[in-house]
């Protein structure tokens, strides 16, 4: 069974919104609410809405099992090493390094201003990206899982 | 007074479809009603001043839990009771 053009054409045209609304709540993780998990399961909903609006022997061309895997074994590795960094310097686990004044998301937040800076708070964006991409790794296998399981394919 | 309103019809409608879910026999009658449920308890989320609690039931609740009932109804039987 196949789904109407109706169908495959609305999840072409919201497919990549769907991605960049996800990627935006991961990346403002720090600043609005939302955070990794969050913006990974948008985002897993995104490979789920390709998987039910195409056949199985088509979608699963585009959401490979494999690469699935490995952006879930990469997510845990970044945040792992991550984590583990700051011991490499000479601090605590999970020490947070990179917040004032480092090159990657260094800035120090102005007391009292009403504008939103991305560019501070040190690890934890690199965290949320990594628990982001982790859960969209995570949730897309147990999908495919699933629907590797029943025997008329969708 | 407006929000107590909101309150009332919000929970009022999370109640009938938590007892739809329980009461239908169809399963995937059963399933779109476990949708509107996690989709009333997000607006809830949300109204009570917790975004991010709104967010993630919004995702996990109506999105992929839903599917993945879909997919496991389509692998087994439709309806409740009867056969394996």
């Amino acid at each position: 069974m196949q789904m109407s053009r109706i169908v495959r054409t609305t999840a072409d045209i919201a497919f990549p919104f769907i991605l960049v609304y996800g990627f935006y709540i991961i990346i403002h993780g720090h600043l609005t609410p939302g955070g990794g998990f969050q913006g990974g399961a948008i985002l897993a909903s995104a490979m789920l809405l390709l998987l039910l609006a195409y056949r199985y022997h088509e979608s699963i061309r585009h959401v490979r099992k494999t690469m699935m895997k490995t952006l879930e074994s990469g997510g845990l590795l970044l945040f792992a090493f991550t984590a583990l960094s700051a011991m490499a310097l000479g601090a605590g686990y999970f020490y947070n390094w990179l917040s004032p004044g480092g090159v990657l998301f260094g800035d120090i937040v102005e007391v009292g201003s009403a504008l939103a800076n991305l560019n501070t708070a040190g690890l934890i964006p690199i965290m949320n990206l990594a628990v982001g991409i982790e859960v969209v790794g995570a949730v897309s296998v147990i999908l495919l899982a699933l629907l590797s399981g029943i025997k008329e394919k969708i | 007074m407006i929000e107590m309103i909101l309150h009332l019809v919000i929970l009022s409608g999370i109640v009938i479809s938590a007892g739809l879910v329980f009461a239908l026999r169809d399963l995937v009658s059963a399933a779109i009603a476990f949708a509107t449920f996690s989709f009333l308890l997000a607006i809830e989320f949300y109204i009570l001043q917790a975004p991010d609690v709104a967010l993630a039931e919004a995702a996990i609740g109506a999105g992929l839990s839903t599917a993945a009932l879909m997919i496991a109804i389509r692998g087994t039987v439709r309806s409740e009771g009867d056969g394996i």
